[in-house]
């Protein structure tokens, strides 16, 4: 409780999260009805890994089907257009699966009929390349993620505001020997971003080599200026050999934003 | 589940095993990190689970350039073989029910007993709580029976029984640990599962909670004794426990010039 400036007493945010005994007294009075309705609740919102745009199944996991030496993972709107422009437009990139899942926070509540453009993540293996998503046994897998976060998050001494953002930091697994191509981020600095930060912990704990690449931007829509502050990470072991031409992957990453700019101008 | 962190699962036959309960303030969360970081505890593995939400960081114990690129995840354990210590740091809050699962762990890892650092709401004392001691304790029925002398020597005061339903004067009376998480629940679980595990708590309210942790490993102190006993002088208390690295800039970044 705290009492606010003009006297009231209000309940204040406790950094605790949840109270755990509200909830525990809860499940004591579920009924048998309740107990159905939750785990209708969540089958509905298992994460299903489907191939390619039919929608069956897969069968087995996708890293076994397609085994991989380099996993390559985007998170956010910059990151994900980094990579269709420069990575995934240099060679034949093929979609081999995509994950769909609901939540109650999703605008559709048809689960059964997601289309193709609603899937929250789609994978692609390199057809010409065998060395990524090719045919190496998993224990070689190196893992890249890339992703954003808001300039605000990341603490400093000096003041966010004389950041030159839009800078790079790397967070690396025990098992990634190679070096990044940015400072390591600093502490106090976390990440707590679910994708990203998911995926690193399961990295580290399995010991599978992995490096996150954080770009802190002040822009969170799709920007260019965002997009190109990862292009360090073009030199690395990598994403080596992954980009042919730069130049032409400049020039659709500059048609990207120009599309994304017209769609989202409500005059015209 | 606990993974360690080289080959083999270590040996924690007979060790105390310390943890926090994410409860108000922090501040059994601190006080672990107080205990790592001044023990230089090496860590042993990490609990993965998916009850807490991800996070990961940078070594948040680093004192030089050399180790400071560790990673750290949100559930690690860390251990002092030379004084039969093992401690668990939970980073993250909890988004499913975790109690069973750690306390399945805590059995077969074989270590003798059970620790929790906890608060509760300071708002929530009664008069007597007000003018008394802000440090309480918990024992399970089979930890009292061997270390009850030991905690009447000390002169601690046991954490009180209040109504179960505030409002109802006629309502039953129970342990009520508001503010303190799982810290109930994993008391509960543990009397009935027959494990040995103290509670040690203090009253505190949101805000700069450094002092409450510094409190709280102080009275751990006095019964476990991982420090040498607290001379007279208050001014050397607080600066006998190494503050970690990662609790700089606890508040913010720096402030920008133009405000001034």
């Amino acid at each position: 409780m705290a009492a606010t400036f003009f006297g009231e007493v209000v309940k204040a945010p406790c950094r605790a999260g949840t109270e755990d005994e509200e909830e525990e007294e809860e499940g004591r009075r579920e009924t048998p009805e309740d107990r159905e309705v939750r785990l209708q609740l969540a089958r509905k919102r298992e994460v299903r890994l489907l191939r390619r745009q039919t929608k069956t199944s897969l069968e087995v996991s996708l890293l076994e089907k397609y085994p991989c030496s380099k996993f390559i993972i985007a998170i956010g709107n910059n990151a994900v257009a980094f990579l269709s422009s420069f990575v995934m437009n240099s060679g034949v990139w093929e979609e081999v699966g995509c994950a769909k899942l609901w939540n109650e926070w999703c605008r559709t509540t048809d689960t059964t009929h997601l289309s193709s453009t609603e899937a929250f993540c789609v994978f692609y293996h390199l057809k010409s390349n065998p060395s990524v998503f090719g045919s190496c046994p998993r224990k070689n897998m190196q893992i890249t993620i890339l992703t954003c976060r808001h300039v605000t998050d990341y603490k400093t001494s000096e003041s966010t505001g004389s950041l030159p953002s839009p800078f790079l930091r790397a967070l690396k697994t025990q098992n990634f020997k190679d070096s990044a191509c940015c400072p390591l981020l600093e502490q106090p600095n976390i990440v707590h971003d679910l994708p990203a930060a998911g995926v690193l912990s399961y990295c580290q704990v399995w010991k599978i080599p992995a490096i996150l690449y954080l770009c802190y931007t002040d822009v969170m829509k799709l920007d260019l200026i965002t997009v190109e502050a990862f292009k360090p990470i073009l030199s690395t072991r990598s994403l080596k050999g992954l980009v042919k031409n730069i130049p032409q992957s400049t020039e659709i990453l500059k048609k990207l934003m120009t599309t994304n700019e017209i769609q989202s101008n409500i005059y015209t | 589940m606990f993974v360690p962190c080289g080959e083999s699962a270590p040996d924690l036959a007979g060790f105390t095993l310390l943890m926090p309960a994410v409860s108000v303030g922090n501040v059994g969360q601190l006080a672990m990190d107080l205990i790592i970081s001044t023990l230089n505890m090496s860590k042993i593995g990490y609990f993965y689970t998916d009850c807490l939400v991800p996070m990961v960081g940078n070594n948040p114990y680093a004192t030089t350039e050399g180790n400071s690129t560790e990673l750290s995840i949100n559930a690690e354990v860390y251990s002092l073989p030379s004084r039969k210590l093992v401690a668990l740091q939970l980073r993250s809050i909890f988004i499913k029910p975790f109690c069973e699962k750690l306390l399945s762990w805590v059995k077969s890892s074989g270590c003798a007993r059970v620790i929790v650092l906890s608060s509760s709401h300071s708002y929530q004392r009664n008069d007597l709580q007000l003018r008394s001691t802000p440090f309480r304790y918990l024992l399970t029925p089979s930890m009292q029976k061997s270390v009850q002398n030991k905690i009447k020597s000390l002169n601690w005061e046991e954490m009180e029984k209040s109504r179960c339903i505030p409002e109802i004067d006629d309502s039953e009376f129970c342990i009520r640990i508001p503010g303190g998480g799982i810290t109930k629940t994993l008391y509960d679980e543990s009397c009935s599962k027959e494990i040995q595990m103290a509670v040690l708590l203090k009253f505190v309210s949101e805000g700069d909670n450094i002092p409450d942790a510094l409190g709280l490993v102080e009275y751990l102190n006095e019964w476990l004794q991982i420090l040498k006993p607290l001379s007279d002088d208050p001014t050397v208390s607080a600066s006998r426990w190494k503050i970690p690295s990662s609790w700089r800039l606890l508040f913010g970044s720096g402030l920008p010039p133009a405000l001034f």
